[in-house]
C-alpha cells in the first residue's frame, strides 16, 4: 500500500520554500518530491512524457512538472512564486517555489514570509557560491527556523563523500558568522532519486535521514515556544437580530490568534485604548472553547463593554507591547518604482493601517557580500535598514521574536500596490 | 514566557480552515461591497461553511452571487436555491442568457459552450452592484495558471488578470485595496487540494447535490471522455444530444467537478458516499480537471487565457 492510500494520523501542515536556480536542479528536486510521493497523476505524467520526447530526452524530465505560465515559457524564465502541494497521508505540504533570476530577492522574501523551513540547493560540483550565501542570508533575515542544505547532483561527482564534506565545512564556516542555528546537510541526486524520498543505494556512506524524513519530522509551527498572545481584531460581530433577543447585546471580536494562547478568564488589554478586562468566552461557530491556540481563527467575547474595532489588538495584560509611532525596520523594496523619500506611504501592520514617512535610511545591505553600504534611495530588490515616522501608533514586537506582530507591508496609495515588506528591528 | 515542547499545533484541516476564515474576514474588513460566488458546486459549498464559521451568529457581510450559464445541472441549481434559503442569505443570480439578449455575449454558433462567456456576465454583475471584491472557491492545485495566483488577486477595470504584474503577497498581510471600477478576486481556499475539500466535506458532514455521488446516466464516449447526453435543463429543454453514430450507454458515474453541462464530464465510479469518494480521491490516477473539464483540454494555456479575460 502506498503512503497516500492510508489516511491515519494528521501530522499537520508544513510550509517550506526551495531556493536555487534551475541549474542547481531545483525543478528536478520538486518534480522528484511530487513524483515519488505520488502527487503526480497519470495524465500530468503523460503530458510531460510527451514534451520530454519532443525535446529529444530519453528519460522523463521531472523539471517540466514545475513549468509555469505561457508568458513564462515564451520568455524562458520563471516570473513568480508558484505554490505546489503534496501529501504523504500523514502530513500535508505547501511548497513555495521561488524563481532564481534577477528578481530573486523580492520573490524569495515573498516565498519565505510564509515558510517555516527552507531547502537551499547547492550543486555538488560548484560548492558554496555567492547565490548560496544570498539565499542563506535572506532565509536568516526572514527568520526561517529550519534550513536544509541539499547538496544535489552527487551523481556528477561519483557520489564522493569528500566533495560533500568540503561543502559542509565551507557552508558552516560562513553560516556561523550569520548566526544560523538549525542546519542539516543532505547529499542527494534529485535526478536519480537518491535520498530525496527513497534512500537509494548509491549513497551508502550517508547514514542520515532522507529529505522526506526531515520534512516529516520538522516542527510545523514557526516557533516551538509559546509566544506572547497577539490577537489583531479583524471584524466586529454585532448580529442585531430582532428575532433573537439573546443576541441583542452580543459583541464578538473576530480574528486569528497570531501568536500565543488565550483561555476563558484571562486578563486582557485592548490596544490602543489600554482598557483592561477579561475574556468571557472563546467561540468558533457556536461552539464554546476553553481556549484558543496560535493560528486558530476564533471569536472573543469580553467581560466588560469596551469599544473595540478593526485594527485594535487584544493582548494579555501581563505582556502588552508598547504602542509606538516610530519604528526601525529592515525593509525589502518590492516595487519597480524606487522608494521616494518625499512621499508618504501607507503601512499595514497586522490589521492596522497608518500613514508613514521615511525618517532615514541607515544603510543598504549588499545581499551578495552582506556588507552595509550607505544609501539614499532604494530600488527594487534592495534590502535596507530604514526608520519610519507613523501618523498612528502601532503595537509591534521585534520580528525576530514574533513574526506576525513584527512584520508589515508598505502600500503606495496612488496605485494601491504593495511596494515594500518590513521586519521590525 | 513559558517554553514547552508540547505546543499545540493545528491539524492540517483545522489550519486550512483557520486560514480561509481569516481571509474571508479580511475581505469583510477591507472591502466596502464584496460578494461570495456560489454555484452549488463542492468548493463553494465548503466556502459557505467557512463563511458561517467566520461570521455567525451574524449575517454574512456579503450576498451570494451565481453566474448561471442556463446550462447547469438542475440538481445543482435546486441545491443552490435550497442552501441559500436554509442559510437565510441573499442570493443574486445573473444569467449568461440575459447577456446574450443584451448582445454583450454572442455565441459563435448555437451549440457553443457558454462557459467562457460567464466572464462577461460576471463583469456586468460587478458593475451593476458595484462589487469591489468577489470571493471565489478556486484552488491553486487545480491548474498551473492558478498555482501562481495571489489569494487577493487584483483585476483592472476590464476585469483582466495580469500574471506578470501581480501584487506581492507576504505573510498574511493581504492587500485588498482597489480604486473605483477595479476589483479584487479573493480565494480563501487557494491552498486546498481536491483531497482537502473532500476531507472537509466528510468532517463537516456537508450536504452535496446528488450528482456528486455515483448514479446511472446515459453517456457517450467521446475522445476519451465520458460525455453525458440528453441532459434535461431547468426549463425542460434537453441538451447535449448525441452526435450521429454515437452509441449511448448507461454508465455508473459521479461528477468530480460540476459546472456548465457542455464542459463537465463525470468519471466512472461506484462511490455513493463521501467516505468512499475520499478513498477514491486518495487512489485516483487522473487529475480533477484532466478527467473532467473538456474546456481545459482545448489548449495547454486555456485557463490562463480565460483568466486574463476576466474569468475566475
Amino acid at each position: 500500500m502506498s503512503a497516500i492510500e492510508k489516511l491515519p494520523v494528521d501530522n499537520g501542515l508544513l510550509r517550506f520554500l526551495t531556493c536555487g536556480s534551475v541549474d542547481d536542479g531545483k525543478s528536478t528536486l520538486i518534480g522528484r518530491l511530487l513524483y515519488d510521493t505520488k502527487a503526480i497523476l497519470a495524465d500530468t505524467l503523460t503530458a510531460i512524457e510527451r514534451t520530454s520526447q519532443k525535446r529529444g530526452m530519453e528519460a522523463v524530465d521531472l523539471s517540466l512538472l514545475t513549468d509555469g505560465l505561457q508568458a513564462e515559457r515564451e520568455q524562458g524564465i520563471t516570473i513568480d512564486v508558484a505554490y505546489r502541494y503534496f501529501s504523504t497521508g500523514t502530513r500535508k505540504y505547501i511548497i513555495a517555489d521561488a524563481p532564481g533570476h534577477e528578481q530573486y530577492t523580492r520573490n524569495m522574501v515573498t516565498a519565505a514570509s510564509t515558510a517555516n523551513l527552507a531547502i537551499i540547493l547547492v550543486d555538488a560540483r560548484k560548492g558554496v557560491l555567492t547565490q548560496t550565501r544570498r539565499h542563506s542570508y535572506l532565509a536568516h533575515l526572514m527568520n526561517i527556523p529550519h534550513l536544509i542544505v541539499a547538496v544535489n547532483k552527487m551523481d556528477l561527482v561519483d557520489y564522493d563523500q569528500a566533495a560533500f564534506e568540503k561543502i559542509r565545512a565551507d557552508y558552516l564556516d560562513f553560516a556561523g558568522k550569520l548566526g544560523i542555528e538549525d542546519i542539516r546537510f543532505i547529499p542527494m541526486s534529485a535526478l536519480n532519486g537518491d535520498t530525496v524520498v527513497e534512500r537509494g543505494e548509491r549513497l551508502g556512506w550517508y547514514k542520515g535521514p532522507t529529505l522526506l524524513d526531515v520534512l516529516e519530522t520538522a516542527p510545523t509551527a514557526h516557533s516551538e515556544k509559546i509566544e506572547k498572545f497577539r490577537f489583531p481584531v479583524q471584524y466586529v460581530c454585532r448580529p442585531q437580530d430582532s428575532a433573537n433577543p439573546e443576541l441583542h447585546d452580543y459583541r464578538g471580536f473576530m480574528g486569528r490568534v497570531e501568536s500565543g494562547e488565550i483561555a476563558v478568564g484571562d486578563e486582557v488589554t485592548v490596544l490602543p485604548s489600554g482598557l483592561a478586562t477579561r475574556v468571557k468566552a472563546v467561540e468558533l461557530y457556536g461552539r464554546q472553547l476553553t481556549h484558543a491556540v496560535s493560528e486558530q481563527s476564533v471569536t472573543l467575547l469580553l467581560a466588560d463593554e469596551i469599544d473595540v474595532s478593526r485594527g485594535d489588538m487584544i493582548v494579555k495584560t501581563s505582556e502588552a507591547p508598547q504602542p509606538t509611532k516610530q519604528i526601525e525596520a529592515m525593509i525589502c523594496w518590492l516595487s519597480e518604482a524606487p522608494l521616494d523619500r518625499a512621499r508618504k506611504y501607507l503601512i499595514r501592520h497586522t490589521t492596522r493601517d497608518s500613514k508613514a514617512m521615511v525618517a532615514g535610511i541607515e544603510y543598504r545591505v549588499d545581499v551578495n557580500t552582506m556588507e552595509w553600504v550607505p544609501a539614499d534611495r532604494l530600488a527594487m530588490n534592495d534590502i535596507a535598514r530604514v526608520a519610519f515616522k507613523l501618523a498612528q501608533p502601532i503595537f509591534p514586537d521585534a520580528y525576530a521574536e514574533n513574526r506576525a506582530a513584527g512584520a508589515f507591508i508598505i502600500v503606495d496609495e496612488s496605485t494601491n500596490n504593495t511596494v515594500g515588506a518590513g521586519l521590525i528591528v | 514566557m513559558t517554553t514547552t515542547l508540547s505546543k499545540t499545533t493545528l491539524s492540517h484541516l483545522d489550519w486550512l480552515e483557520a486560514e480561509a476564515i481569516h481571509i474571508m474576514r479580511e475581505v469583510a474588513g477591507q472591502c466596502a461591497s464584496p460578494a461570495l460566488l456560489f454555484s452549488g458546486g463542492k468548493d463553494s459549498i465548503c466556502m459557505l461553511r467557512i463563511a458561517e464559521k467566520a461570521f455567525r451568529p451574524g449575517r454574512f457581510p456579503f450576498p451570494l452571487l451565481h453566474i448561471d450559464t442556463g446550462h447547469n445541472y438542475p440538481e445543482v441549481i435546486a441545491f443552490r436555491d435550497k442552501r441559500a434559503a436554509e442559510l437565510g442569505e441573499r442570493l443574486i443570480v445573473r444569467s449568461v442568457e440575459d447577456s446574450m439578449r443584451r448582445g454583450t455575449v454572442v455565441l459563435k454558433h448555437a451549440g457553443e459552450s457558454r462557459n467562457k462567456h460567464q466572464s462577461v456576465t460576471l463583469l456586468e454583475a460587478i458593475e451593476e452592484f458595484g462589487f469591489d471584491c468577489c470571493i471565489g472557491g478556486a484552488r491553486r492545485d487545480e491548474e498551473k495558471a492558478r498555482a501562481k495566483e495571489r489569494i487577493m488577486s487584483f483585476r483592472d477595470e476590464f476585469g483582466q488578470w495580469d500574471p506578470k504584474n501581480q501584487r506581492p503577497e507576504l505573510w498574511n498581510l493581504y492587500n485588498a485595496r482597489s480604486h473605483k471600477g477595479e476589483n479584487i478576486r479573493a480565494f480563501p481556499i487557494s491552498n486546498w487540494t481536491e483531497m482537502d475539500v473532500w476531507q472537509y466535506i466528510e468532517r463537516e458532514r456537508l450536504e452535496l447535490p446528488s450528482i456528486y455521488f455515483a448514479h446511472t446516466r446515459p453517456v457517450v464516449l467521446r475522445q476519451g471522455a465520458i460525455v453525458p447526453v440528453n441532459v434535461p435543463l431547468v426549463g425542460g429543454e434537453v441538451t447535449n444530444l448525441p452526435k450521429p453514430g454515437e452509441d449511448i450507454v448507461n454508465l455508473r458515474v459521479r461528477f468530480r467537478t460540476v459546472g456548465d453541462v457542455s464542459c463537465t464530464a463525470p468519471v466512472e465510479s461506484d462511490a455513493d458516499t463521501v467516505d468512499k469518494i475520499v478513498l477514491e480521491t486518495a487512489t485516483t490516477t487522473i487529475t480533477e480537471r484532466g478527467a473532467t473539464r473538456l474546456d481545459d483540454q482545448t489548449s495547454e494555456a486555456s485557463m490562463e487565457q480565460r483568466k486574463k479575460e476576466g474569468y475566475f
